[in-house]
């Protein structure tokens, strides 16, 4: 055994191979991607039915519609946006546990790659994914009558904001995926957690109209702020915000941040604590 | 012995009130394939587990190429490679992306990394298969690339956990012919069996490992000695059974034992076979008494396990409870 390979890497060198892992993990995964586009196909049919149900089932008896400019389906894209952002995060959950069963994951964990790369890659490639989805979604918008009213730069804002959410989620999913382990378990318990969570926001309705004891849930809801400051990015100033603009970043911001302090450290600590 | 290449001393691991492993101590030597050999649940794989960084265990200390396995992980991983108890292979991936993959985790140039993929797929027969996604890949095709992933870093030391556990016989024979390759070339290898046959085969060594601990350490030929050397089996018509045993007395090296159900005689004989062999088929036939069959039987290492733990391996896999992360659905499809 030679001297140098006795001594630890320094932290700059493990920080530059860790992205550098990360980089080949997401690589890895966007490949399925490339092979089986089937499942990119399915993701998409959530999302899409989601817009055409809300924006012609639920729009004509949606009230309190009529001072946003455009009307519901102005209200409901943003909202939507944010909603996909965060179900689409539920393939963090799937992929990992998918990994864990088929036993690529003890593979990844006697390899010496940096062990956070797993988890980071997954949730890179799963930016990725997210991103193209969005696109595709924002399209549809388009199609059944949406469209920016705050210039470009609102719409990249949203854009940014939303994949921002979507990558602490995949931290959040990463963790349950690692803490439940077992795929139906996981899907399950994914699915479960975030259904109530998008719907007690302003996501798909106003917050006013809901019953009273859920109003205050409502207005402190994450996905609330997210939502309402989505919306602004993309229409402008609109009846029902819940507060400056500044309010709702700052709020937003704080919510990804303390997401991201709890669930980046937790689940990377159960991926190296895994049995 | 030499300074060992992994040495365990007092190593446990519970999972929950499950003690999975009670206190397991293993030398294995530099170049040598060692074979830890025990039915499912005995706690082969925990200890597999713990030597290749993937569990910590609750006590003890375990050292493998000079490195403690907690507090050096980082630097031990680069040199070990380890083959899982099921193919972990991305399905999505071609052979070569998959292999490639894996040589870029152990920080290999992307050059290098194409190299050794390449390299890995000729020698084991799946260069032809390179381009095709493992999804296509038969369940020996599938394990072969498995095996070849944990080689691509050119591991001092690899972790095999029951490398040929649902093959068909002629992938288990080339997956042999693969260890003994690299047993030649340097490697030590750690390797997991419930086959008895497999490691009497492949192995220098073997620790018979048995509800959390070893309970026989030695060469194959030693844990054989273990329980006294051949014994001559034979068959007669049952009619001429106690006669029989009555004229093989004192031939061999203790009494002779009957069955009466089976009409089996058998005879311990030391390491007198081939004579006792001799007088027995003389005097039996100077009595007139016709043999129906008669052979040599060496002690197998079934016959050892059965001595030492006082239940035969096969049933000893039946009542495990070790869970079972194989998916169920995939190691059937692969079994056939």
């Amino acid at each position: 055994m030679s001297a140098v390979a006795l001594q630890r890497p320094s932290f700059t060198t493990r920080a530059m191979l860790s992205f550098f892992d990360s980089l080949v993990v997401a690589r890895r995964n966007l490949m399925q991607i490339v092979r089986v586009p089937a499942v990119l196909v399915f993701e998409l049919v959530q999302p899409v039915m989601f817009v055409l149900l809300f924006r012609y089932v639920f729009a004509g008896n949606i009230a309190g519609m009529d001072a946003i400019p455009g009307g519901y389906v102005t209200f409901l894209m943003p909202g939507i946006i944010v909603q996909n952002a965060i179900f689409g995060a539920t393939t963090t959950a799937i992929g990992i546990a998918e990994d864990l069963k088929s036993g690529l994951v003890d593979r990844f964990r006697s390899l010496p790659m940096a062990r956070p790369a797993m988890l980071a890659g997954r949730a890179t490639s799963d930016l990725i994914k997210n991103f193209i989805l969005l696109l595709v979604v924002i399209g549809i918008g388009y199609l059944v009558g949406f469209s920016f009213k705050n210039g470009f730069l609102g719409a990249l804002a949203m854009i940014v904001l939303v994949m921002a959410v979507s990558f602490t989620f995949s931290w959040v999913m990463a963790t349950i995926a690692l803490a439940v382990k077992k795929l139906e378990a996981v899907q399950a318990a994914a699915f479960t957690g975030i259904f109530p969570l998008v719907f007690i926001s302003s996501a798909l309705v106003r917050v006013e109209g809901m019953t009273s004891f859920l109003r205050p849930v409502a207005r402190n809801n994450p996905i609330t702020y997210w939502a309402n400051l989505a919306r602004y990015f993309a229409i402008g100033d609109f009846p029902g915000m819940g507060g400056s603009v500044e309010h709702l970043i700052l709020w937003s911001a704080i919510w990804i941040g303390v997401l991201l302090a709890i669930f980046m450290p937790l689940s990377i600590r159960l991926y190296s604590k895994l049995t | 012995m030499e300074e060992a290449i992994i040495r365990t001393e007092g190593l446990k691991k519970s999972f929950g009130k499950v003690q999975a492993v009670k206190g397991v101590d293993l030398a294995v030597e530099q170049g040598t394939v060692f074979g830890l050999l025990g039915p499912n649940g005995a706690g082969k794989t925990t200890t597999i587990r713990i030597l290749t960084t993937l569990l910590e265990p609750d006590e003890g200390k375990a050292v493998v190429a000079g490195f403690d396995v907690v507090r050096d992980a980082i630097l031990l991983r680069p040199v070990i490679g380890l083959a899982g108890q099921f193919a972990a292979v991305d399905e999505n991936l071609t052979g070569l992306e998959n292999l490639e993959m894996v040589g870029r985790l152990y920080h290999l140039s992307a050059a290098e990394a194409r190299k050794r993929a390449q390299d890995v797929l000729e020698r084991f027969d799946l260069a032809e298969a390179a381009h095709r996604t493992a999804k296509t890949y038969s369940g020996g095709m599938r394990r072969r690339l498995d095996v070849g992933a944990s080689l691509v870093g050119q591991p001092k030391v690899l972790f095999m956990d029951e490398p040929t556990t649902g093959l068909d016989p002629r992938s288990r024979l080339v997956l042999w012919e693969l260890i003994r390759d690299l047993q030649k070339e340097g490697t030590t290898l750690l390797l997991c069996t419930q086959y008895l046959e497999e490691a009497d085969q492949l192995c220098d060594r073997i620790s018979v490992i048995d509800l959390g601990t070893v309970i026989a350490e030695g060469t194959s030929e030693e844990l054989k000695g273990k329980i006294g050397g051949e014994v001559l089996e034979l068959h007669v018509a049952a009619e001429h059974l106690g006669r029989a045993v009555e004229t093989l007395r004192g031939l061999g090296s203790g009494e002779p034992t009957q069955d009466e159900d089976t009409r089996l005689i058998r005879v311990p004989v030391g390491s007198e076979g081939p004579q006792v062999l001799l007088e027995t088929v003389r005097q039996l036939d100077d009595a007139g008494i016709p043999i129906e069959d008669i052979a040599l039987h060496r002690p197998t290492l079934d016959d050892v396990f059965l001595s030492l733990t006082g239940h035969a391996a096969e049933i000893a896999i039946e009542e495990s409870d070790e869970p079972e992360p194989v998916p169920e659905k995939r190691r059937r499809r692969r079994d056939r």
